[in-house]
């Protein structure tokens, strides 16, 4: 293959640069022969992501890697089918329904488990409001502050020892301080001021019975890196991460989409705008920003150029404090 | 031709590093040229920043966020608001790297931060690190993957007790690339012989200590020169400044390429009708390259055979290389296991029980020398006993003392052994095959990282 690449290596300075692959390169000189490796901070971030999901398969007793169908988990079972084909993946796919989702994420969620030919767990927080874990008031509001009771829950169930998530650094400053290996302790809870150092790419993995690792291997990706990758897999992503025209009521500040679970008040006016949306959560909550991005190369092109973080300009409960999410994490949220 | 041999691929063409045409589809030959605004073939670099708050290390972060053009308008805000609050007359840019509520009350950093930015060339990402309590645990956790460190003095103090201690900590944990950041330009006027008379003082301590790549650069944070652009103030100055040294050093060489090593990290074996026989060992390239057809040898059994094929979700590979993470088959069928590691034959690493190191406590608990610990070097966990304590080392004058305990933050030489071999290179070789952490099995925590002589 790497003659190949230097046959068809274009004149001038066009350099072709397939994802991890080495190329000989003559220098011109007989007795010098030159290596060329092209690895890209794709790769980088690749390689680190497959490491870790072994080290978890290779160390932890029973694990499981959470899937809501949403871009960054996505990422995370193609760096799974990367890092375990052609064997089957060495735990089940998890997710915790809010109910309150997109049905263009639930529906990508069960035909991805499906094409993969993975085994998918599915539990819902009505589950716990049957059993009484979870006392709600009102049916339409956020539920994403109730998703740790049912997550624990499952974990108790399946006496899961460790839980991959796609959470990301960039996202949150209090996710830009979690380890990538994050102990919690029997109730779930996150420790921000007693955590395990992490050095190197050695990773502790033990517990004890009861407790629980909650590890992110792609801690280190940015949400550009989740689009270039999206872009360079090809990836399927649920639609309504293109732009699309869609209803919406503006209020505090943000953009609404309207849905069984969000209707207008009275005086609030239904407009439809194209939008695309950055995050899929809970609908209540998650807001769509006005784009015109209809692949993934125009997405790229708006990432690159906004001046807005993704929490910041989609998720109303991360803005109800400073300290939302840390708050939500020393709960047992992932 | 080669299209057709790329089975799928997007390949990336990139021009001069900053447009790239991606062709799609290229499995049925359909192919659409794109143009995409970020390079897809852009480098990462991980740099640590040491100094404390008052050589305006968190200014310079801001500075290199701010005019990069890397901190968003939610963020700014956020943080202008707080600043207000505070009755500050400007906006503290060191407040973008408090992520706890703690933290935030009590105006402290408790934990390293990591932050990202981007520009054309390279992608970075920087380990903030506290500069008061606990600060060699910390720096050493954040140096132990970076590519550069940044040592930031202020001009009118010059080379201090802490520059000497965070150059210390850096050529310990081997930081390949390390920038000397006198900030603080402006206080001095601007000095070419202030400047100069503070580099010749740190060159000399630095020769004293395993370095090997050392720049020095005068800055002013405050007023942005030689952070981002060079500003008008320092014309005397011919080197790059700061940010276009981080996205031109060459870190291509940080590796070790000559000596194979792969530590086995999991096995596979799918018994199924298709893969009947496959049986793959997974794992990532720590060092050096392998071909297929290469003879290696199977650590610590010291079988040899050959490499059948080296297998990717994207297709086979005929050489893979550091730090690619691929699966491997065998020639042969030998008896293999999580890890072991694969080496090259004629280059082969130590085998042994016992090793010395220098060693860096992390926990609160002192070592305790009666008791044993559990070490993970690579891939493989074996139980250790502390044979020796032979010297602790004073991080502020570099000197050796005498002592048989090891507390919080100290760094000492020691002796080790292990229950079963590990298969080691000394650190300076190869920090992946020469670096391990010792955890307490009783309480499970990282209690010490271990660099191999």
């Amino acid at each position: 293959m790497s003659e190949l690449l230097i046959e068809a290596r274009p004149t001038n300075r066009i350099i072709p640069a397939p994802a991890g692959t080495a190329q000989r390169q003559e220098t011109g000189n007989e007795r010098e022969s030159m290596t060329v490796h092209h690895f890209t901070h794709l790769d980088a971030l690749e390689s680190e992501s497959i490491h870790i999901m072994r080290e978890v398969a290779a160390e932890c007793k029973n694990p499981a890697l959470l899937f809501s169908g949403g871009k960054d988990s996505i990422v995370m079972l193609r760096l799974a089918e990367k890092a375990f084909r052609p064997c089957k993946f060495p735990f089940p796919l998890v997710h915790i329904d809010t109910e309150h989702n997109f049905p263009e994420v639930i529906a990508t969620r069960d035909k991805l488990a499906a094409d993969l030919g993975e085994r998918l767990i599915v539990r819902s927080l009505e589950d716990s409001i049957a059993r009484g874990t979870i006392i709600i008031k009102d049916k339409s509001k956020p539920r994403n502050p109730y998703q740790s009771v049912t997550l624990l829950e499952t974990i108790a169930e399946f006496g899961f020892d460790a839980c991959m998530g796609g959470a990301r650094r960039d996202e949150e400053k209090a996710r830009a301080k979690e380890r990538i290996f994050s102990f919690r302790d029997e109730f779930g809870q996150w420790d921000p001021k007693n955590q395990r150092p992490e050095l190197w790419d050695i990773y502790n993995t033990r517990v004890h019975a009861g407790e629980n690792i909650r590890v992110f291997p792609i801690s280190n990706w940015t949400e550009m890196d989740i689009w270039q990758y999206i872009a360079r897999e090809q990836l399927h992503i649920p639609e309504i991460y293109y732009a699309h025209e869609r209803e919406v009521i503006r209020r505090g500040g943000s953009v609404i989409p309207v849905s069984h679970l969000v209707q207008p008040k009275p005086g609030e006016k239904v407009e439809v705008l194209s939008v695309r949306f950055r995050t899929v959560g809970d609908m209540t909550c998650t807001a769509p920003v006005e784009s015109t991005a209809h692949n993934v190369e125009e997405i790229i092109a708006e990432t690159a150029s906004t001046r807005i973080t993704e929490r910041g300009a989609t998720r109303m409960d991360d803005q109800t404090s400073d300290a939302s999410m840390e708050l939500r994490k020393k709960e047992g949220y992932f | 031709m080669y299209l057709s041999q790329m089975s799928g691929r997007n390949t990336v063409f990139s021009v001069s590093g900053y447009f790239e045409f991606n062709l799609f589809n290229l499995r049925n030959l359909r192919t659409k040229i794109k143009v995409l605004i970020m390079s897809n073939t852009t480098q990462l670099l991980r740099f640590i920043t040491a100094g404390s708050v008052d050589d305006g290390k968190s200014t310079l972060i801001g500075r290199l966020l701010h005019d990069s053009k890397s901190i968003f308008e939610d963020q700014f805000s956020a943080i202008s608001k707080t600043s207000e609050k505070r009755g500050m007359a400007a906006v503290d840019l060191s407040l973008l790297t408090d992520g706890l509520q703690a933290e935030r009350e009590q105006g402290i950093t408790i934990d390293v931060a990591y932050r990202y930015f981007a520009t054309p060339r390279r992608k970075f990402i920087i380990g903030d690190t506290p500069g008061h309590e606990q600060y060699t645990r910390n720096m050493v956790t954040a140096a132990s993957t970076a590519n550069l460190v940044v040592i930031l003095i202020d001009a009118r103090k010059g080379v201090l007790v802490q520059t000497r201690r965070h150059t210390y900590l850096a050529s310990l944990v081997g930081v390949p690339h390390v920038v000397l950041a006198v900030n603080k330009m402006d206080m001095v006027d601007y000095s070419q012989a202030r400047f100069d008379e503070i580099v010749a003082e740190y060159k000399a301590f630095a020769a004293q200590l395993n370095l090997h790549d050392v720049t020095c650069i005068p800055l002013s944070a405050l007023n942005g020169d030689m952070v981002v652009d060079r500003g008008d103030n320092l014309g005397w100055y011919q080197g790059p400044a700061l940010l276009e040294l981080l996205e031109t050093v060459a870190i291509d060489h940080d590796v070790n390429t000559s000596d194979f090593r792969f530590p086995v990290q999991w096995v596979c074996r799918p018994q199924t009708e298709e893969h009947h026989d496959f049986r793959g060992f997974m794992g990532r390239i720590e060092a050096g390259e392998v071909s297929v057809g290469d003879e290696i040898t199977v650590l610590p059994s010291g079988r040899t055979t050959r490499i059948k094929e080296i297998v990717t979700y994207d297709g086979k590979l005929q050489t893979a290389f550091a730090p690619q993470s691929v699966t491997l088959t065998l020639e042969d069928e030998i008896d293999i296991s999580r890890g072991d590691m694969f080496v090259r034959s004629d280059a082969p690493p130590n085998v042994a029980k016992e090793f010395e190191a220098m060693l860096c406590w992390l926990a609160e608990a002192p070592l305790d020398k009666n008791r044993k610990y559990l070490v993970k070097h690579t891939t493989r966990t074996a139980k250790c006993l502390f044979s020796r304590l032979d010297y602790r080392v004073d991080v502020n004058t570099l000197e050796h003392r005498g002592s048989d305990q090891l507390n919080m933050n100290d760094i000492a030489r020691v002796a080790l052994k292990t229950q079963q071999p590990l298969v080691f290179d000394s650190y300076a070789t190869d920090r992946a095959t020469g670096s391990f952490i010792v955890i307490d099995e009783a309480s499970n925590n990282t209690v010490a990282a271990g660099m191999i002589i």
